[in-house]
């Protein structure tokens, strides 16, 4: 057997063990039933476990630990997604705070880019905070459920575009000053960009701050698609700033949460530990892996978690 | 208006200055959290609720939570670090407050530089992100 294919061994049987560990009848079951034949750690254990296997996985499939953590801890967990929420915006918040130092000084995060577009999305993350806590939990499933059926058809049928032509900056963008200048690494070429269509992207960040608030999903699997396909903006540098804009998106609503109360530390630090020694891993294992395959694999996992969701939302 | 800092490889100093806090107020963030977890999770620290009760309450909603648990909301989890279980809140507050830092940082460098319109942008999202985080915001099921 190949590398590869002793990888894919060993990924398969930690999602299948994990699978059965967690299995819906089990977390679906009542706290006392779900915990009372285990030690207080086993829950917490698990969570490590699986969110270090989400974060290799979101690095292969080229999401964010925080769209995954909310539909698949909230589904498959016995934890009220009020505490998912919670969670799922601190992780994605610290994957963010983690990348976006260095991002930022290689020149591919772009501040000046990032902070008009963070103002109006951080200032809706909080409406979308206090709507999602306002609402009754069955109702947010069933957003939730759709939200994420919805992002899977966008991961199946968004293209992506390297170097996006912008034939003419808008004068919005240009008033503000948002162009910039990078070297691409792999050819040496230095590239200029420019965007355009800057009030109708703005508009867009309405939206996706309200659902990044409501759902505590991080928003990269949406910011990327209109920094790149709407606005322009190359490839990189609409992944590196989506990644840095996460950190403030998700400063606001995680603090909605937090003052709620939805925060509890057994909850968060092994989520956070498993999220990053997980990213760590992914990264190198995305040298010897075939991220398409995983790709499928991760689309086919929040499908399943998106209906889950519904279910949960629909008959309880 | 000056143009030549967008059309350089190199990151603005504004962009320099905010990376260089962000990655300071990760660091201490994250450092603070893993210490504040040991001393919660290997019993060094008394928890408000004891670690084999806490699975007893993370299947109610929050509302419910906080009333079985008799915890305030807001910022009442400062007067409760003498516990393990709130002091891991400093932590995790750090990672959630660095960015009003970094924005706050930036102001005098973006005035200095003559613009306006991202001085009053940067002070905006100071102002959004404080009164997100100061608790004045009131939400509930």
């Amino acid at each position: 057997m190949g590398e590869n294919g002793k990888l894919w061994l060993i990924f398969l049987v930690c999602l299948f063990s994990v699978t059965l560990l967690i299995s819906p009848a089990f977390a679906d079951a009542p706290a006392e039933a779900a915990s009372g034949g285990h030690a207080w750690w086993f829950w917490p254990l698990v969570l490590l476990i699986v969110t270090f296997i989400m974060g290799i996985a979101a690095v292969l499939a080229g999401v964010g630990g925080g769209v995954l953590f909310v539909p698949i801890i909230s589904g498959f967990f016995p934890f009220h997604l009020d505490f998912v929420r919670g969670t799922g915006l601190l992780v994605a918040l610290s994957g963010a705070l983690a990348a976006g130092p260095g991002l930022l000084k290689l020149n591919l995060a772009s501040l000046r880019l990032a902070i008009p577009v963070a103002l109006i999305a951080s200032t809706c993350a909080i409406a979308g905070a206090i709507i999602g806590l306002a609402l009754p939990t069955n109702i947010v499933q069933i957003c939730l459920g759709a939200t994420i059926l919805g992002i899977c058809a966008l991961m199946l049928v968004a293209k992506k575009s390297e170097f996006p032509d912008v034939p003419k900056a808008d004068r919005l963008s240009s008033a503000l000053r948002i162009c910039g200048v990078y070297q691409e690494a792999s050819t040496g070429e230095i590239i200029d960009w420019k965007i355009h269509r800057t009030p109708l992207g703005l508009v867009m960040f309405v939206f996706i701050g309200i659902m990044a608030g409501m759902f505590g999903l991080g928003a990269g699997w949406a910011n990327v698609p209109v920094l790149n396909l709407l606005m322009g903006a190359p490839l990189k540098i609409s992944v590196a700033t989506s990644k840095f804009l996460l950190s403030i998106t998700d400063t606001s609503a995680a603090w909605i949460y937090m003052n709620k109360g939805c925060v509890i530390p057994m909850m968060v630090v092994p989520s956070l530990v498993g999220i990053m020694l997980g990213s760590f891993v992914g990264v190198r294992v995305l040298k010897i892996a075939k991220p398409a395959m995983i790709r499928w694999i991760v689309i086919g996992i929040l499908a399943f978690a998106g209906l889950k969701a519904l279910h949960k939302g629909l008959f309880g | 208006m000056e143009n030549k800092s967008n059309t350089s490889l190199e990151a603005t100093p504004e962009q320099l200055l905010y990376a260089k806090i962000l990655e300071f107020g990760m660091f201490i963030g994250l450092l603070i959290l893993l210490i504040t977890f040991v001393l919660y999770a290997f019993g060094i620290m008394d928890p408000y609720i004891p670690v084999d009760k806490i699975s007893g309450y993370w299947h109610m909603n929050v509302h419910d939570y906080l009333e079985h648990a008799k915890i305030q909301d807001g910022w009442a989890w400062v007067g409760m670090v003498k516990y393990g279980d709130f002091v891991n809140f400093i932590g995790i507050a750090i990672l959630a407050g660095v960015t009003i830092i970094c924005y706050a940082a930036i102001v005098p460098t973006l005035l200095k530089n003559k613009d306006t319109v991202y001085s009053i942008i940067a002070i905006l999202e100071v102002i959004v992100l404080t009164a997100a985080a100061s608790g004045i915001i009131a939400v509930g099921h």
